[in-house]
């Protein structure tokens, strides 16, 4: 088995269960699942992306879209209180009209894909191989010399949709009441408590005749 | 054909099972030591009728618990319910095959090992977090939430942290990170001293990470009973027993390598005797010097249980999100420049 052979073999592995589990995503039943699938998905298709050498992008979709967003998918999913029945109704109803929008869908990306094949250029050697660094050194390099200042402008256009969205959720009560760590760390232990000093033992109280039960 | 198999297939295999054959071990030796160290705190013994000095207690622990029966709670989701425990156990084994033991010792030298290693422990979550959907239980649930809250929190403060030791390293590559830290000054060539407080950041957003006292309102015996696994009974509990210790010691590897200098000897660059490869690693560095900076590190694990009280849910997220992500940002400023105006020189050494 030559290894050309068995990079294939895993090639149409990871494929068949990316494309199984995305079909998964639309047909599942309970949501939970559904999510699950889609991690499933995301997970299989970094697997495709370490083959083709891309291990940043591979490693940075499992960190960001597994580790983060679909934790998050996952927790409002969780949260939603949905009749399972109910999302069952309706699914040949819908049939034809999905199946519509997935074939136009599948036409306009072939036709895409077809285009760029007339205008193909062979792509040439892998760029970071032939720099002789790995593929993450490339991409960092690259994005922080030749291309900075689109890389910035995407960065600033994050943050400002950061900001809007704190803008646009962010509701201050006035009538919560608040505590102000800094306030509850400065606070001075004497004003709380009173640290009496009293003696170790009692005073020996004058007694003529001792108890009988303290005798050993 | 038989010598591909034999070494793409048969020689990992048995370098995996030599990695995670003594970390299940040691997880068990770290559950004994823990017992006993808080015991002694406690001003108590700890575990001391089962062998000698008690130290078959863990063995006997896990013997009793495979054989106990692991309950299905009624309309729990059966596939997920079982699903759980191996989810979170997975990806706590998984991030092991990047740790560097010594300069030749590493399952997979992989290039972008950090990488690797925040992708798995970002994976650890959904362990825990379907543990407590499919168990169909409040308190679960609850703790589910929270930790999942909880640890998406403190691994971005600690992605900064990385972020930090990428820079001055130059690398993504564990290996090269602590060959960054070599140098002539023995203990000072190390990062902690550039990133001090980045240093102790990550620490303590290990410790978050890994739902440990006094992080550990996923568990909350007080106000939850036991967080996520609340449900779970036998071999299934022993699973996530398994994987919390075991991110525990990754923590605690990954701090000395990262901050600590991985295998580097604090000796190094100031003793210069040719000796016996037996003495020579005191100051040339070796495995030892990384288990021994690493059981330092799991033992202020043990430490902080013992000493810190809880925190407060809404007072963790205040630490994760106001202080110490601010901290890390502002010290990857600091890194940079570092960095930039060469005030700090990195692997100088051999």
């Amino acid at each position: 088995m030559n290894p050309q052979l068995f990079q294939l073999i895993c090639f149409y592995g990871f494929g068949f269960v990316t494309v199984a589990a995305a079909l998964a995503v639309i047909t599942l039943r309970n949501t939970v699942h559904a999510v699950l699938a889609l991690v499933l998905t995301f997970f299989s298709t970094a697997c495709l992306w370490m083959l083709a050498e891309a291990e940043f992008l591979a490693l940075a979709l499992i960190v960001v879209y597994v580790g983060a967003v679909m934790v998050l998918f996952l927790f409002v999913v969780m949260m939603l209180d949905i009749d399972q029945e109910k999302m069952r109704e309706g699914f040949v109803k819908f049939l034809p009209v999905g199946l519509i929008v997935a074939v136009v869908m599948l036409v306009e990306m072939l036709g895409l894909i077809g285009v760029r094949a007339m205008h193909a250029q062979f792509m040439g050697a892998n760029p970071a191989a032939a720099a002789g660094v790995s593929n993450t050194a490339w991409l960092g390099r690259a994005l922080y010399t030749q291309y900075l200042l689109p890389f910035e402008i995407a960065a600033l256009i994050l943050t400002v949709g950061v900001v809007a969205a704190v803008a646009l959720t962010l509701r201050q009560r006035t009538d919560a009441r608040h505590e102000s760590a800094s306030q509850q760390v400065s606070v001075n232990p004497r004003d709380r408590v009173r640290i009496v000093k009293m003696a170790a033992e009692r005073p020996a109280e004058p007694s003529p005749v001792p108890p009988q039960e303290s005798q050993p | 054909m038989a010598d591909l198999l034999i070494h793409q297939l048969l020689i990992p295999i048995v370098y995996i099972v030599a990695i995670v054959l003594p970390l299940v071990i040691a997880v068990a030796m770290f559950v004994y030591w823990e017992r006993k160290v808080i015991g002694w705190m406690h001003v108590r013994l700890g575990p001391n009728t089962i062998g000698p000095f008690g130290l078959l207690q863990a063995f006997a622990d896990v013997v009793k618990l495979l054989i106990k029966e692991v309950i299905l709670p009624t309309n729990a989701n059966r596939f997920l319910y079982y699903m759980a425990p191996l989810l979170a156990l997975i990806p706590a084994l998984a991030a092991w095959a990047v740790v560097p033991f010594s300069s030749r010792m590493v399952l997979s030298n992989a290039n972008a090992g950090v990488l690797y290693l925040l992708a798995m422990t970002s994976l650890g979550v959904y362990g825990i977090i379907l543990a407590g959907w499919a168990s169909n239980s409040r308190y679960a649930l609850l703790g589910a939430m929270r930790s999942a809250a909880q640890v998406i929190s403190y691994e971005l403060a600690m992605g900064l942290c990385l972020v930090c030791v990428l820079v001055l390293a130059g690398s993504l590559n564990l290996s090269d990170i602590v060959n960054a830290q070599a140098g002539s000054k023995g203990l000072f060539d190390w990062f902690w001293l550039p990133l001090l407080p980045v240093f102790v950041i990550y620490f303590i957003s290990g410790v978050a990470e890994t739902n440990r006292a006094p992080f550990d309102v996923a568990e909350g015996e007080s106000e939850i009973v036991a967080g996520f696994h609340v449900e779970y009974s036998g071999s299934a509990f022993a699973i996530f027993f398994l994987a919390e210790y075991a991110n525990m010691i990754l923590v605690s590897f990954l701090a000395s390598i990262l901050f600590m200098g991985g295998w580097l000897s604090p000796l190094q660059g100031w003793i210069h005797i040719d000796a016996p490869g037996w003495i020579n690693w005191i100051w040339t560095g070796g495995f030892i010097w990384l288990f021994i900076k690493a059981f330092l590190f799991a033992f202020m694990f043990l430490w902080f249980r013992a000493t810190f009280p809880r925190y407060r849910y809404d007072q963790i997220m205040r630490l994760g999100w106001k202080v110490l992500i601010p901290i890390a940002i502002v010290w990857v400023l600091v890194a940079g420049c570092l960095k930039y105006f060469g005030w700090v020189v990195t692997g100088t050494g051999g």
